[in-house]
């Protein structure tokens, strides 16, 4: 307990934190160490790490899986998991490109068509939830496994094969392209939209979390979605919507790669679920929920970019990139604990 | 009980009934935790609901908040037929409820709890700097000071949690508030800050209902007194019709607080015995049976 002298009256016991305390007790400060830990590593071991073209490439990595963790963690923070998302990514792809090839019609046709598909998973997927009380983990695991079946046999059904049929010839191409994946340079760095994106959603989940009355709403229902519901917290509509949510990041993201490649392969995606639970871990989500930090998941998914063009930047076989994501993230999380709690008894 | 709230009889009953239960009663599959329960809250009334655990107060409550339904009987909001599907529409319907075992979400925020489901807002964005300024006004008012309102509620102490609760409840209270056994993690000066609240929100033509096993803290500010056993009212009587004690001897069910002061007569409470090592499983339980009081005792070793 410390003595110091305080300005309040009352009880004396409470000391105001110092700002560094409030650093320290954030969600997000493992992360951050994590960070600042990997890039020094790679700065130190990897010539190409240090030149300043490859950041663009590096950020890239991080924006597609960047978008994703994002909305994971305020799923997460919400109290809920999602495994579907991985494959999800592709179902939209393939949805947009499949729908618009059958059919000839505009690709953003495809595309508009393929984002209501996104958000009826996501719907779904929230409403399995809500109304049998299952887990999330035992929900999203079975649309897993329905999508990534729906995924390899509707694309063998209509182009007979593994991938989609290439769209670069439909109307519309260029302007979704554009949209989805264009890039523009800072310099010598190339830049992606799709960072740009991750940089803006970053930003506005994160308002909306600590700033908005829904982010009330998500703290509380993942805190203790009861005593949430007791006081008139909408439980089950926000659950709804941030399963949504996760859908709809896979549309943005399956948009990407569809105009990316101009075509998706069926079986992708699958695995990146727990990429983007591990980035949002990372970042400070607790598993249990109630707890965790935007800013922290794209951090996250920033030390997962660097970790993976890292390792090969160093010329180091490209199969220790798992291995070293878990030793990281149970890294993460152990940092997490220890420094939340010195800060929480200072 | 030292609590301070002046206690004025009760006032007369203001025109209609806020609310009314009649012939109320809730299954929980086969258990029947309420039955044929008839209940009036008037405006500028305190109404003290008593009983043992396991009575179905909160039950009773919780149909009231609309947490749950009830299977039986009708209940009246203002004079209308009502069954609420969720607590949002009984809050719109301008009932707060400070519950027992559903309190605060512990990872967040003293101000955020405080202000969960009625944020004030400037635009789309919460306005924190006045949150956290009421929320700290509020509590003080109640005694309590919390320096930082951005401290995770799960480390504050158990009454601290109550008095948020409690609080928010009498902050955001428009007609009916319902309070389930807010005294009972409390200290002597919260619980008599609590009382002075019940009764000022009386004053105020609120509608109380003061849940609590404590007869005497029901008696410094109830005007009315329900008592339920096993699911039904037993007792439901106006202040003028009863005494403390009387109320006390209801609630202990009369003949049973005969036998309990008979049986614990035995104990003798002034009796000491020296310290000394206890084997796992040597306390033997209580035997209620007899009146000897020899085997009341927790020294009596079975080796
Ligand atoms: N969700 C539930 N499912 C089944 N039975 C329940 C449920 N909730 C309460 N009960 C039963 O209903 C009865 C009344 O419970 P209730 O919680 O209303 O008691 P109480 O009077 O509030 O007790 P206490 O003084 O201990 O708070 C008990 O027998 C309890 O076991
Ligand atoms: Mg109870």
């Amino acid at each position: 307990m410390s003595t110091a002298p305080t300005a309040t009256s009352g009880d004396d016991r409470v000391v105001t934190r110092s700002a560094l305390n409030t650093f320290l007790s954030m969600p997000a400060v493992g992360a951050f160490i994590g960070a600042i830990v990997i890039a020094a590593l790679f700065f130190a071991v990897a010539p190409a790490f240090r030149n300043i073209a490859n950041i663009g490439t590096i950020l890239y990595v991080c924006s597609t899986i960047g978008i994703m963790a994002i909305f994971v963690a305020l799923l997460m923070i919400g109290g809920e998991f999602d495994l579907s998302t991985g494959v999800a990514v592709t179902f939209s792809g393939l949805a947009a490109a499949h729908l618009a090839w059958y059919f000839s019609l505009n690709v953003w046709v495809g595309v508009v068509l393929a984002l209501v598909l996104s958000l009826s998973v996501g719907a779904f997927n929230g409403w399995l939830f809500n109304t049998t009380g299952l887990p999330s983990f035992l929900v999203t695991l079975g649309s897993f496994f329905v999508l990534q079946g729906i995924n390899l046999a509707v694309t063998r059904i209509v182009t007979g094969g593994v991938s989609s049929n290439r769209i670069n010839d439909l109307d519309g191409y260029e302007s979704a392209q554009a949209v989805f994946a264009s890039e523009f340079n800072i310099g010598s760095v190339n830049i992606k939209i799709t960072v740009v994106y991750w940089f803006l959603l970053t930003a506005l989940l994160s308002f909306l979390l600590l700033r908005t009355r829904y982010g009330n709403w998500i703290l509380a229902t993942g805190g203790d979605s009861a005593a949430a519901r007791a006081v008139g917290v909408p439980v089950k509509a926000t659950k709804l919507a941030l399963f949504m949510g996760t859908g709809f990041a896979a549309w943005l993201v399956g948009m990407h790669n569809l105009f990316e490649f101009n075509t998706v392969q069926s079986g992708q995606g699958i695995g990146n679920e727990f990429i983007y639970i591990i980035a949002a871990v990372i970042g400070g989500c607790l598993l249990t929920g109630g707890y965790g930090s935007i800013v922290g998941a794209a951090v996250g998914a920033l030390i997962y970019g660097m970790t993976r063009l890292g390792i090969s930047y160093a010329g180091w076989d490209v199969d220790w990139l798992r291995t070293f994501l878990g030793v990281m993230l149970i890294g993460a999380v152990l940092v997490n604990m220890y420094v939340k709690k010195r800060a929480d008894a200072r | 009980m030292t609590a301070t709230a002046e206690v004025e009889p009760a006032a007369e009953p203001r025109g209609e009934y806020m609310l009314e239960l009649d012939d109320v009663g809730k299954s929980y599959g086969n258990v029947h935790a309420l039955r044929g329960v008839n209940i009036r809250v008037r405006q500028g009334e305190v109404t003290c609901v008593l009983g043992d655990n396991g009575a179905g107060k909160s039950t009773l409550i919780k149909i009231i908040a609309g947490l749950h339904q009830h299977t039986d009987g009708v209940m009246r909001v203002e004079g209308k037929e009502t069954k609420f599907n969720s607590p949002r529409e009984a809050q719109a319907r301008g009932i707060a409820t400070v519950y027992q075992d559903l309190a605060l979400a512990p990872l967040m925020s003293v101000w955020r709890n405080f202000f969960l489901g009625n944020e004030i807002r400037k635009g789309v964005a919460l306005d924190v700097a006045e949150m956290k300024r009421i929320a700290g006004e509020e509590l003080e008012k109640m005694g309590i000071v919390i320096p930082d309102m951005d401290r995770p509620v799960g480390s504050l102490s158990g009454g601290q949690r109550q008095v948020i609760a409690i609080a928010r409840a009498v902050y955001f209270g428009a007609k009916v508030v319902i309070l389930d056994e807010p005294t009972a993690a409390l200290g002597v000066k919260q619980s008599g800050v609590v009382l002075k609240y019940i009764v000022k929100m009386r004053d105020a033509g609120l509608g109380v209902i003061f849940i609590t096993h404590n007869p005497h803290h029901a008696y410094l500010v109830g005007s009315h007194f329900v008592i339920l056993k096993l699911g039904r009212v037993v007792l439901d009587a106006h202040r003028d019709e009863l005494t403390l004690d009387q109320l006390t001897g209801e609630m202990a069910g009369g003949q049973e607080l005969a036998e309990l002061s008979h049986e614990l007569r035995a104990v003798d409470p002034g009796k000491t015995v020296e310290g000394h090592e206890v084997r796992h499983g040597s306390v033997g339980s209580p035997t209620v049976d007899s009146g000897s009081g020899e085997d009341a005792g927790s020294d009596d070793e079975k080796a």
